[in-house]
């Protein structure tokens, strides 16, 4: 059985609760209190502690009947590929796929390598401090400071960090329940159940949405290049870009052939071209 | 969302565009304080196209009635009623308070019935004035006033007639946005007169939803923390109204028709709830132990009663003024004044520790503050009662975290304490605590000893019980005014109707209304008012929006809902004006708590500013008022003080108009302390327009300083489209500036609090402060800080700007007052 999520943007209301759940049940720290001037998205992107992360797109003139008035607004999260960068890359064998098909960082076997980070082309993985403590227990302005300089990405490299992502709340999928975020989504914007359902489900929705006039369309649900379906995946009403999402997300390891090619050619050319200096220094 | 994708239209009227606005079919600027201006355009547009729903308007609304010759309305006197005499009525011991003798706002009477003219055309009807005073609210009026497009202005009152009538509904909801004005009261009204114009009252669908600002707010209302109120919204007795015995009081609140003719049953029975034995038919059942009123108790005079010296004590429970009220730095500085203070909260919160702020030498504070630690609602028992009146019971999840205890434990301790420390007296003044009913022991034996009071009991006090045997009352109609029944709260009255039962706790969900789930009072009525669902004859106006009706065969309403009206009472029966209560009302008069059984279209003497809503400006404008030479709304509270300065109308150095709210991310001021919240929105800022960032030269994300005559705060700015650039008058330029009213000195997001912009100014109905229109100047860069050494803060105001209210309160002097009527009950 895979399961996934279908997160239809149309009817998110940009509440913020999926983040915020998924922090609750999964620990993770708050990222700092930086204000960002981003409209109303102060937590920037996805990272090591933000699995799922509301993005906020204007859209607006500031003319009163402003007919192409928008503001999108769409929870993004792991995409768990079908071609996973990250598994790919991950030297340890700590990136597995589980029993529901998702892709699972164990932490455990994790060495913190980064290779994952550098090869997920949607830029989910991020690498975190190793913390077994759940941190927001005993929340003061010191702990708090603390805890920025641990996530500090200088503090982190190459000290013991582990690679972190959205588990697809692996832990409640166990026992039956529904993880967090889409258990917390007041609209439904969020649904979680098996990918085949929700596939299913989407494309009635697309059809409906555009009977409407509405330009839906499904990200992730139509091989999308190399990384190939996505466990989640998005309906969207404007292009990829628009959501900071790639048009064509590419696998890495797809451009590997190309590349042993040219280092390949370039060693050739190197040798080729000592020798020739060699021989003149003669 | 689910009603939209059902097919429903979302409209959504803002000075933002906000989250809502994105989701909405149709969304239309406005200039915020003038909805009444918009509203009143679209009940023009309702009267002058006849989009109204003409049967329901004759037979369930008093557009008949007949007024006075004596009433004169704005359109005679340019923006004022009949009442306010030149120089206007002033109270002796309040200056500042002018009145309005609402003497002419009547209905002419023959003997006990009231005049009327089935075909609306007589020039004193209702119905007529309701016309001619609307009449000057066009559409070009509108866009002028509002700044609303008047394409946008004319697609929504299409869509509201369209969507109106016997085979569709319209819902209004409205929050904070309408209700924080100086004129609050009369924009829920204008939204009232145009749902009966349009047959949106009582039915499925239809309505006016209050969405609260917490989410406790109803049940505080109905059980009463308002000072002017009793459990149930009975009024609280006044000092002021000749009131002082039981029958003086009854006298006043009994009304002689409609339900409140049973007014002295819910008050006796509160009496026996209070006092028990105690309480006898030979003593006025102890109904000289309530405290009267004498004045406006309500917060804001309070506060300046507190700045003049006038407060010694403060209780302060789960609420934060030092940051969450308008002139909040009065506010801090006011409880410099006090002997002691004692703060109940979850979170050390601004008001706790107000005498360690800027500008202030903590040593020079003299108040001594008790910090209470407070049990968060997972961590105890208790009933919540949501906006649709619904009480439903949660219960406790987890222990409370150290020392914090749940504020029942307090109260109930307190009152323990100080029945103890009374105890034996024989003085007559300290009969009303020892006399009163205090025995909420909790059933659990843990909970009893950790002193937890218990809330089931408290539940069945509210409820109601025979006092002969202790056995549950099943609901209201069950009272008696001979001492025989009691009730801590008679329109909760059902929700335990025997001891082993709490409809709070019931789970029963299903389709249609679920009246399994939880207990909505009253009698667990989902929609009130629902006999306007069906026609005067008892049919359903359409099978598309049935609901109730009556069922010839069994000769009784019946239908998806509790049905509110007697369940018995043929749609034909007739009315007998000469008869009191309901019997005074006809089959067909679905509005029983009114005294003649219809909807207000115009109401007599129950507001304080007018029978019909008018678009006064707010007090601070940035524009002359474009419909009368009356500017603001003539009655309203203000206070001219050195700690208490108002912009004024159309004061060029404020050129811009300012609003309040909150934003989703935080639940008032409290929620900042919890850090996955406050990363989400970690800092006070403000919401722009990029054309007035460009004028300013504020870049986005910068600081930016607002000020106001009240003061200066500094916050960052978020530039956007979504604050629409406004036209108003001859095509004047508006641009408004938002400001979330969450932020304050604690917690994980910082930031200096709105209410540091705003004086205190009042509406006369219920005493609500203006908080959402409003005028201020905003430039790039931080505000200055405030040094205590070099510039202290001045508590001493001169004697002759200080209020009258502290002033009674010091010297013992009560004399006239705006409150010889209840008003909000």
């Amino acid at each position: 059985m895979a399961t996934g999520f279908f997160t239809d943007t149309t009817i998110c209301i940009g509440c913020k609760a999926c983040e915020v759940a998924c922090k609750q049940w999964n620990e993770l720290p708050s990222d700092g209190f930086e204000f960002s001037g981003d409209s109303y998205d102060n937590t920037g992107s996805l990272s090591g502690t933000t699995w799922r992360h509301v993005s906020f797109v204007e859209q607006l003139s500031p003319e009163p009947a402003g007919a192409e008035d928008r503001w999108l607004m769409m929870s993004d999260v792991c995409k768990h590929c079908t071609h996973a960068g990250c598994m790919e890359a991950c030297p340890t064998g700590a990136i597995i796929r589980n029993e529901f098909n998702n892709v699972f960082v164990q932490p455990d076997i994790c060495n913190g390598c980064g290779y994952c980070v550098v090869s997920c082309p949607f830029g989910v993985v991020d690498l975190i401090a190793k913390v077994n403590e759940p941190r927001h227990a005993d929340y003061n302005d010191a702990t708090l400071n603390q805890e920025r300089e641990h996530t500090s990405q200088t503090a982190l490299q190459g000290s013991g960090g582990v690679a972190a992502k959205c588990t697809l709340c692996y832990d409640r999928q166990k026992i039956g329940m529904v993880p967090a975020c889409a258990k917390a989504c007041p609209t439904e914007s969020i649904q979680f159940g098996e990918i085949e359902e929700l596939r299913e489900r989407a494309s009635k929705r697309v059809e409906a949405l555009q009977e409407r006039g509405l330009p839906a369309y499904l990200y992730g649900a139509g091989n999308e290049g190399s990384v190939g379906d996505l466990n989640a995946f998005f309906l969207l009403i404007d292009k990829p870009e628009a959501y900071n999402l790639p048009a064509e997300p590419v696998l890495p390891s797809t451009r590997q052939p190309a590349g042993y090619v040219s280092a390949a050619l370039t060693a050739a050319l190197l040798t080729l071209l000592g020798l020739a200096v060699f021989k003149g220094a003669k | 969302m689910q009603a939209k994708e059902r097919g429903s239209k979302i409209i959504h009227v803002d000075p933002r565009y906000t989250r809502t606005s994105a989701l909405a079919d149709l969304y239309v600027p406005i200039r915020s304080g003038t909805d009444i201006a918009f509203l009143g355009g679209v009940i023009n547009w309702v009267l002058q196209n006849e989009r109204y729903f003409r049967e329901y308007v004759c037979a369930y609304t008093n557009a008949s009635h007949i007024l006075t010759d004596k009433f004169q309305d704005t359109e005679d006197l340019d923006g004022l009623f009949s009442g306010l005499d030149e120089p206007p009525r002033v109270s002796d011991s309040l200056p500042s308070v002018v009145m309005y003798d609402r003497r002419t706002w009547k209905f002419e009477r023959e003997g006990n019935s009231i005049k009327s003219d089935p075909t609306l055309q007589h020039p004193r009807c209702v119905f007529q004035i309701l016309k001619r005073h609307f009449s000057r609210y066009t559409p070009e009026m509108v866009e002028s006033i509002c700044g609303a497009p008047r394409e946008k202005f004319l697609e929504v009152c299409r869509a509201l007639a369209e969507n109106s009538g016997r085979e569709r509904t319209t819902a209004f909801a409205y929050a904070l946005g309408w209700t924080q004005h100086n004129t609050g009261v009369q924009y829920i009204r204008t939204a009232a007169i145009l749902q009966l114009l349009l047959g949106n009252v009582g039915r499925p669908g239809g309505g006016i939803m209050a969405l609260r600002g917490h989410a406790n707010i109803q049940g505080a209302t109905d059980i009463a923390t308002l000072y002017d109120l009793l459990p149930g919204y009975l009024p609280m007795p006044s000092a002021l109204r000749h009131e002082q015995t039981l029958a003086g009081y009854l006298k006043n609140h009994t009304k002689r028709t409609g339900w409140w003719v049973n007014t002295p049953k819910y008050v006796v029975s509160l009496l026996k709830a209070f006092y028990g034995d105690a309480a006898t038919k030979e003593n006025d059942f102890c109904f000289d132990y309530l405290p009267q009123i004498s004045g406006d108790h309500s917060e804001l005079p309070t506060m300046f009663a507190m700045k003049d010296g006038a407060v010694k004590g403060y209780f302060v429970i789960g609420q934060n003024p030092a940051s969450s009220v308008q002139n909040a730095e009065l506010a801090r500085a006011a409880m410099e004044r006090l002997e002691w203070m004692v703060s109940i909260d979850s979170f050390e919160t601004e008001t706790a520790s107000f005498w360690n702020r800027e500008g202030v030498d903590p040593s020079t504070v003299g108040t001594e503050v008790f910090f209470i630690p407070a049990a968060t609602v997972l961590e105890k028992d208790g009933v919540m009662v949501n906006t649709n009146r619904m009480l439903q019971f949660h219960d406790k999840a987890l222990e409370p975290q150290g020392a914090s205890k749940s504020d029942a434990w307090f109260l109930y301790q307190l009152g323990k304490k100080l029945k103890a420390l009374y105890a034996g007296s024989a003085d007559a003044k300290d009969r009303p605590i020892l006399n009163m009913t205090w025995d909420y022991e909790h059933e659990d034996d843990r909970e009893r000893e950790r002193g937890e009071p218990s809330v089931n009991k408290i539940m069945q006090e509210i409820n109601g019980y025979y006092t002969a045997t202790g056995d549950q009352v099943k609901g209201f109609t069950e009272l008696a005014d001979d001492g025989s029944t009691a009730a801590g709260g008679w329109i909760y009255s059902g929700v335990c109707p025997d001891k082993h039962t709490n409809l709070a706790r019931s789970r029963t969900g299903g389709s249609g209304v679920s009246l399994g789930w939880g207990f909505a009072w009253p009698a667990n009525r989902r929609l009130m008012y629902n006999r306007a669902s069906a026609d005067p004859d008892g049919n359903p106006w359409s099978e598309r929006k049935k609901y109730i009706w009556w069922d010839a065969t069994s000769g009784r309403w019946t239908g998806a809902d509790v049905p509110d009206f007697p369940i018995e009472k043929a749609p034909n029966t007739p009315a007998d004006p000469n008869a009191g209560g309901i019997e005074a009302h006809s089959g067909a008069d679905p509005f029983m708590m009114q005294i003649d059984g219809r909807g207000a279209l115009f109401v007599n003497e129950e507001l304080q500013d007018g029978p019909i809503p008018v678009h006064y400006e707010p007090l601070a404008s940035v524009t002359p008022n474009l419909l009368y030479k009356q500017q603001h709304n003539p009655v309203l509270r203000q206070w001219k003080r050195r700690d208490n300065p108002y912009n004024g109308a159309v004061n060029p150095e404020y050129p811009y108009v300012l609003t309040t709210y909150r934003i989703t991310e935080y639940s008032g001021g409290m929620t900042k302390h919890i850090p996955w919240l406050a990363e989400l929105q970690p800092a006070a800022f403000c919401e722009i327009d990029p054309v007035l960032a460009a004028e300013k030269r504020i870049r986005n994300g910068d600081w930016a300083t607002i000020s106001t005559a009240v003061g200066e705060i500094e916050v960052r700015a978020l530039v956007t489209g979504r604050i629409k650039l406004l036209s108003i008058g001859s095509g004047e330029r508006v641009h408004q500036i938002g400001v979330p009213y969450n932020f304050g000195r604690l917690g994980f997001a910082h930031g200096d609090t709105s209410g540091d912009l705003i004086p205190l100014s009042m509406d006369p109905n219920c005493s609500i402060h203006e908080a959402k229109a409003l005028t201020c100047n905003i430039r790039a860069g931080r505000r200055p800080r405030r040094d205590a050494a070099t510039d202290p803060i001045d508590l001493d105001v001169p004697e002759k700007e200080r209020t009258s209210e502290g002033k009674a309160m010091l010297h013992g002097t009560y004399h006239d007052f705006p409150h010889e009527n209840p008003t909000c009950g």
